[in-house]
């Protein structure tokens, strides 16, 4: 079994390019170069150098004693969490920003729903002197202040997107207007491993950095490159990807995939697109969605806005259904208390987003000599306002 | 039995088409607008299947089939709206609609049903063409559906090409780069991008969309096509007026 994309852009029956003919030639023109581009030596000498020296990489890898004692297992983070920007979204936004420039387009748009990855955008483009526009959902602008006055000390326009339901998927769906009537100069940064192809693999293999990583990092610390288990959480899924990508066909290494349950999978505010989802088209590509039975694609609810994405990046799709991943999902009430333990375990305030992989204990019994590893994709900063409501602290 | 849509392309004249979201503004609506256009003379009508997403829809489009889905638009109600809609009308129909709603109905049964009640094209702007003809053009084939392909003016030579050898109607010319209800009018960018198209002699007529709203720009657009659709424009003259009027706005474009 094949994890990767083929030559067509599909994951297994997931994935293709589902794309007005207004949005063809830039997506093919993108489809043409990337690889190409990516292969390119000066290309890899500048990514490297910049997420060595600008993003602070190689990220650690570790050893979380009190929490593996707690679980009686092994555990290790991998501290995405302490890159610039705070969370893993900037190893994507710095490769795509390159992949811009030598495109040789001027101006930047992305989508954001947290304003993680709105900042990370923001970030590149203010180290590049180039033009940037992000679209957030009105709501999120609402929720998410501080990173919206992050995104505009950076120098990005914040535009409001108005319609739908004013979210992370009607802040994609502006986006994607935006590229429709910007076809020319305007390279499109999309946050996740979503999109039409090539983004889900060109943003998976901008992410697998991570999965690089934790490979000679465990090599050294283990004595071998392969965990038991390695697991994160998954909204559009390019944390997971990037942590899957180097394991994808070590086929002893299991992988866990953690969706966000809301308020439960069938309480009617969730998430967890693999529970509730079927295979549809959203925002380019054919995957699992959530959606009603005439096809309309429906509002997810979680705590963590980060995981408030109604699909899945294809190649999760792929797994999910070959049984490759296996899916769990965590409550909103299981993430913040999972969130809290680590804090008070190991000092480490996690973002929301990764508190879900991390309560993945509430779900599952690992061994004793089990080494586990888990993305701990960002810091906690930007959550400190719902831990505080949550936690009345 | 030939299919309506290519014998309404040999008529000598130029063809007026319109769009409107079914169940704006009311639900039941649909069969209305459909009699009333084509006493009014339109030759082709576009009925758009609300979508919660449409990505290459702007505000004005948007709103429409939020509003539409709101008063319990669904494809099952439109194709039942549909039902006896060849015992009064007698011009092409089109389903314009994106794929996923379609793709939840089964394309098989969606195409089958289209065939059932009298409608002879589709219209689905982010089903793209190697995927059509590599799962779906005999469906599309079996039930004498024509499907309707866009070009814009950043699409290549080669594609459109392309796009003219896979299409059996005519030809989607989008009028300029963005969504629906964005354009302002037309300049010497458009004029440019008619002439080139004109002068490729593609085998199959071209009907201008996006941006006609008037007697003008009609006027313009199909000085060297074949025809134009209006949409947006018609949704706002909806929105004011309800569904009273449609041929005094008809008559206002030709
Ligand atoms: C810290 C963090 N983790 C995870 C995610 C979820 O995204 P993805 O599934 O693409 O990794 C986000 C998204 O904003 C995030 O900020």
């Amino acid at each position: 079994m094949k994890y990767n994309v083929d030559e067509k852009g599909y994951y297994g029956e997931f994935g293709g390019a589902f794309i007005p003919e207004m949005l063809y030639p830039n997506v093919e023109n993108l489809r043409q170069n990337y690889l190409k581009i990516m292969a390119e030596p000066s290309f890899k000498e500048e990514f490297d150098q910049l997420l060595k020296d600008y993003v602070g990489r190689p990220s650690p890898l570790y050893l979380a004693k009190r929490l593996s004692k707690k679980y009686n297992t092994k555990v290790y983070l991998k501290r995405e969490d302490l890159n610039h920007t705070g969370a893993h979204k900037v190893n994507n936004t710095i490769g795509q920003i390159l992949m811009a420039k030598r495109l040789g387009k001027k101006r930047i748009i992305a989508e954001t729903g947290a304003g993680q990855h709105g900042v990370a955008t923001a970030t590149v483009c203010a180290l590049m002197g180039m033009e940037c526009i992000v679209y957030m959902g009105e709501i999120d602008i609402a929720r998410q202040a501080p990173n919206v006055a992050r995104m505009k000390m950076l120098g990005a326009e914040v535009r409001p997107a108005l319609s739908g339901s004013r979210t992370l998927k009607d802040a994609t769906n502006e986006a994607i207007r935006d590229w429709i009537n910007n076809p020319v100069n305007t390279h499109y940064i999309i946050g996740s491993a979503i999109g039409p192809h090539p983004y889900p693999d060109m943003v998976t293999r901008f992410q697998s950095v991570i999965s690089e990583e934790i490979k000679w990092q465990l090599k050294e610390k283990e004595g071998k490159e392969t965990p038991d288990y390695i697991i994160a959480c998954i909204g559009g899924g390019s944390n997971a990807a990037g942590t899957y990508y180097h394991y994808l066909h070590e086929e002893n290494v299991k992988i866990i995939a953690v969706e966000a349950a809301g308020k439960g999978v069938h309480s009617g505010e969730s998430a967890a697109t693999s529970a509730l989802g079927k295979e549809g088209v959203i925002h380019g590509c054919k995957t699992l969605l959530m959606q009603t039975n005439d096809g309309q694609i429906t509002e997810p609810y979680s705590i963590s806005a980060g995981l408030d994405y109604p699909g899945v990046g294809p190649m999760h799709a792929h797994l999910h259904k070959t049984g490759r991943a296996e899916f769990i999902s965590a409550t909103d009430d299981e993430a913040m208390n999972a969130g809290l333990e680590l804090t008070k375990l190991e000092g480490i305030i996690p973002a929301i987003e990764s508190s879900h992989a991390l309560a993945v204990f509430k779900h599952k019994t690992f061994k004793p000599d089990d080494v586990v590893v888990i993305s701990l994709s960002g810091r906690g900063d930007k959550d400190l306002d719902n831990y505080i409501k949550y936690f009345k602290l | 039995m030939i299919n309506r849509i290519k014998q309404k392309l040999q008529e000598d004249k130029k063809l007026l088409s319109i769009y409107f979201s079914a169940g704006f503004p009311s639900l039941n609506d649909t069969t209305t607008i459909i009699q009333d256009l084509e006493k009014s003379g339109v030759d082709f009508i576009e009925v758009g299947l609300p979508f919660s997403d449409p990505l290459a829809d702007g505000p004005t489009i948007q709103e429409s089939s939020t509003i539409a889905l709101k008063n319990g638009m669904t494809t099952e109600l439109l194709f039942s709206q549909l039902k006896d809609i060849r015992k009064m009308v007698h011009i092409p129909l089109i389903i314009m609609g994106y794929f996923n709603p379609m793709l939840q109905y089964g394309v098989e049964a969606f195409c089958a049903k289209c065939a059932e009640v009298g409608i002879d094209g589709l219209i689905i702007p982010d089903l793209p063409l190697d995927v059509y003809e590599r799962e779906y053009k005999a469906i599309f084939d079996k039930h004498g559906l024509v499907n309707i392909f866009l070009i814009t003016p950043q699409t290549g030579d080669e594609r459109i090409q392309q796009i003219d050898a896979a299409s059996d109607g005519f030809i989607y010319m989008v009028s300029s780069a963005g969504v629906t209800g964005s354009q302002s009018g037309f300049d010497n960018t458009q004029e440019d991008y008619f002439n080139r198209i004109a002068n490729m002699h593609l085998k199959n007529p071209q009907i201008v969309g996006f941006g006609i709203k008037d007697a003008e720009t009609f006027k313009q657009a199909t000085k060297t096509t074949k025809g134009a659709i209006i949409g947006s424009a018609f949704i706002k003259h909806l929105h004011k007026e309800g569904v009273k009027g449609i041929s005094t706005f008809v008559k206002t474009i030709r």
